[in-house]
């Protein structure tokens, strides 16, 4: 069948047709599509596929370990910042391996489109010692998903997905194969390697460094990786994932001149870039993310200066890669003609009108002349834009969950009061743990979970905070009286401004729920919110 | 063959339709199609673009190199001059005269048409007071679509069954009306000048 679909699409439905039977996840752009399209998908609702959305990427990882314990086979997906907090249950699942194939797709975002750094989770794979793949296009990003699940299964290995925004964003055709049915129930009958204790696990550390060999084995054969001869020997091109579509990109109707490795599957084949080094003047390594073969390659005391890349300067070291910058480092002409008129000004993005945020926002800023400045702690959501004009109201943005041991922290440093702002899904993703300390000493902080019963910033997802809140909060063991809610509109905005004003000078943890729905939500969606609400009650 | 379209405006503009459309269109004449957008964060009344490639050939490059674009088609006129280092030396540029002004540096409305103007294809068009006439200025982003349909390598009979395929799940009404919109833009085109 024949497909018009997002990189990301491709992954789903080549997830879909690999037969999983369940897909685990928290959204975070650019890898949210996957998950939704298997949500929408008739095939995962005939075959009553798990697609639940998790309350963070850790247990998303672990609850598909189960799956996968359990014989079936099963997709994770997160993007690149949420490998670090699942990176716990990775890595050793890497050294208990897996039963059914368990596929981790890790969306990275290079150039940070939407994210706070670009890390290359290729150096996850590789410090787990996992096999990694990385499509070029749409089509492959099918085939190497279907591929993934059987790579899995033959090495009883959990495999890295590793996509770019630029590939999971980009629309294209595929064709599709038929589905296979899913795997059946099967307890393995050998559960030694699940059971982590240090005799166990040495044994398994042992047997993950051996099967190296024949990864490295598989990776030389592999379909993904190509040798395309060229005839022209002063540069041969190493490209990793969508980086050979810019080499192509530049010879449009001819043939490109040079040799190129177009490398899909790692780890990196040993054999095939032994061939183009020995036979080629310079080499030129095309990533889309960290210089992580280029630096394998390189000398590090620059004596032979043959490999070319993000170290040598010949690529940015940082931002992603388009045609044009593979272009220059090929010594191509330039056709760029015009420049931004001097009179464009940015364009950022901005809160939506009528957002709950921006009237939290304007209460928090009537009470910062008195309280002073930078005692504002932030975290990642849509209320991250607080930290620009016209707000100015956050100060830091560091991680999922960060906001409140950080208002903790400088509280215990002396800083008096402190606020932190955390939206409802990343209380429940990473939050609570942070206030269950700052409850335990009686830290002398503002908690504010800024609650618009949604993950609005990709696309306004379930919360699992949803009805949940004040329960959790209580249950932690925040005293009642230090447990209040508002709702931040604008004709609340007095009243919010004193409720606010008593906890911040409330020498001991408060924490204060601004609750009003996500704007972009349509009233079916907040109909079945309260729905859900009520039977969570 | 083949066409590089550079589609700009403010998130939330609608440039994300006309991409489906050109999509759609395009695979319906059997061509091969690459169209790459924005999500996520950037999406909240920021700038945004969607690149989108049609050729009768395989397409490389997800993104379109600077300097290669034959077409930029946008919903307001400053987010054109963003994308103009795409355009190549005779490309064409379309897009609606009125600015989205939710920034406060704004620029001088007359420069930025006046900028637009040194380019020698270019169409001005006032798409949003067409879809208000026609009732709903959301379908500007139609109107628009049918001021450049013809710097497309697209038949008209496609586009339009494109536009029916894409709206039809929100009511027989809402795809008329795109329908409308469409055919009005390639009227006001037809006239070529800011109306």
């Amino acid at each position: 069948m024949k497909l018009l679909v997002l990189g990301n699409e491709a992954i789903a439905q080549g997830a879909l047709d690999a037969g999983i039977s369940g897909v685990y996840a928290y959204p975070g752009t650019p890898s949210t599509e996957i998950t939704q399209y298997i949500q929408k998908s008739k095939l995962a609702q005939e075959r009553a596929i798990h697609t639940e959305w998790s309350t963070n990427e850790k247990t998303a990882t672990e609850a598909a370990l189960g799956m996968s314990y359990a014989g079936k086979r099963v997709l994770v997906c997160m993007k690149h910042v949420g490998l670090n907090v699942a990176s716990d249950a990775f890595m050793n699942m890497a050294i208990s391996g897996v039963n059914g194939g368990l596929v981790l797709i890790i969306a990275d975002d290079p150039s940070m489109h939407s994210s706070q750094n670009e890390q290359d989770s290729r150096f996850y794979g590789k410090f787990a010692l996992v096999p990694i793949l990385e499509p070029s296009n749409q089509q492959e990003a099918y085939d190497i998903t279907r591929f993934a699940f059987d790579l899995s299964e033959q090495y009883d290995l959990p495999v890295i997905l590793r996509m770019v925004t630029r590939l999971s964003h980009s629309r294209s055709v595929i064709e599709t194969k038929e589905a296979r049915i899913e795997n059946k129930l099967s307890v393995p009958d050998y559960a030694n390697n699940f059971k982590l204790i240090p005799a166990y696990a040495r044994d398994q550390y042992i047997r993950l460094v051996a099967k190296q060999d024949d990864l490295l084995a598989a990776s030389e054969i592999s379909n993904f990786n190509q040798y395309l001869e060229g005839e022209n020997h002063s540069i041969g091109i190493i490209t990793t994932g969508i980086a050979f579509n810019y080499v192509m990109e530049n010879f449009e109707d001819k043939a490109c001149p040079y040799p190129i490795l177009k490398l899909s599957q790692y780890p990196v084949p040993k054999q095939k870039i032994k061939k183009l080094y020995q036979s080629c003047d310079t080499i030129l390594v095309l990533e889309e993310g960290y210089p992580i073969i280029e630096e394998r390659l390189k000398d590090y005391f620059d004596i032979d200066t043959k490999v070319k890349g993000r170290l040598s300067g010949t690529i940015p070291r940082t931002g992603e890669l388009n045609p044009n910058i593979v272009a220059k480092a090929l010594g191509l002409s330039d056709d760029t003609t015009f420049k931004v008129p001097n009179i464009v000004a940015d364009r950022p993005p901005e809160l939506c009108v009528g957002c709950a945020h921006r009237d939290l926002f304007d209460s928090i800023n009537s009470l910062i002349p008195e309280i002073g400045d930078k005692h504002v702690f932030g975290d990642i959501g849509c209320y991250a834009l607080g930290s620009l004009p016209p707000f100015n109201t956050i100060n830091t943005l560091i991680d999922m969950g960060a906001s409140i041991p950080m208002a903790k922290g400088a509280s215990d440093a002396g800083l008096f009061p402190t606020i932190a702002i955390i939206g409802d899904s990343t209380f429940t993703h990473s939050g609570m743990t942070g206030l269950l300390d700052a409850i335990n000493e009686n830290s002398p902080i503002t908690v504010i979970i800024s609650d618009n019963s949604a993950v609005a910033m990709t696309g306004g997802q379930d919360s699992q905070a949803l009805g949940r809140l004040i329960a959790i909060c209580k249950g932690l063991g925040v005293p009642e009286e230090h447990l209040i809610v508002i709702n931040p509109l604008f004709k609340n905005h007095e009243l919010n401004v004193e409720i606010i004003r008593k906890e911040l000078y409330y020498k001991g943890i408060s924490v204060i729920i601004a609750q009003r729905a996500c704007v972009r939500l349509s009233k079916p969606e907040k109909d079945k919110r309260k729905e859900l609400v009520l039977k969570r009650a | 063959m083949k066409i590089n379209i550079i589609l700009a405006g403010v998130g939330g503009q609608g440039i994300l339709s006309i991409a489906a459309i050109l999509d759609t269109a395009a695979l319906q004449q059997n061509l091969y199609v690459k169209q790459s957008e924005i999500h996520g964060m950037s999406q909240r009344g920021g700038a945004v673009e969607s690149h989108v490639r049609i050729s009768d050939q395989a397409i490389f490059s997800d993104l379109i190199p600077s300097g290669k674009a034959d077409l930029i088609i946008a919903l307001e006129p400053m987010e054109l001059l963003r994308y103009l280092p795409f355009l190549k030396q005779d490309g064409w540029l379309v897009t609606d005269a009125n600015p989205f002004e939710n920034i406060e540096n704004y620029p001088d409305l007359k420069s930025v048409l006046n900028e637009i103007k040194t380019h020698r294809n270019h169409k001005i068009i006032n798409a949003l007071k067409s879809a208000k006439d026609l009732g709903n200025s959301k379908v500007a982003n139609m109107v628009l679509l049918g001021a450049a349909s013809s710097l497309l390598p697209l038949s008209d009979e496609v586009i339009l069954k494109a536009i029916q395929t894409l709206f039809i799940s929100k009511g027989e009404h809402v795809a008329e009306l795109n329908i409308e919109a469409f055919l009005k833009g390639k009227n006001l085109s037809q006239t070529n000048k800011a109306l």
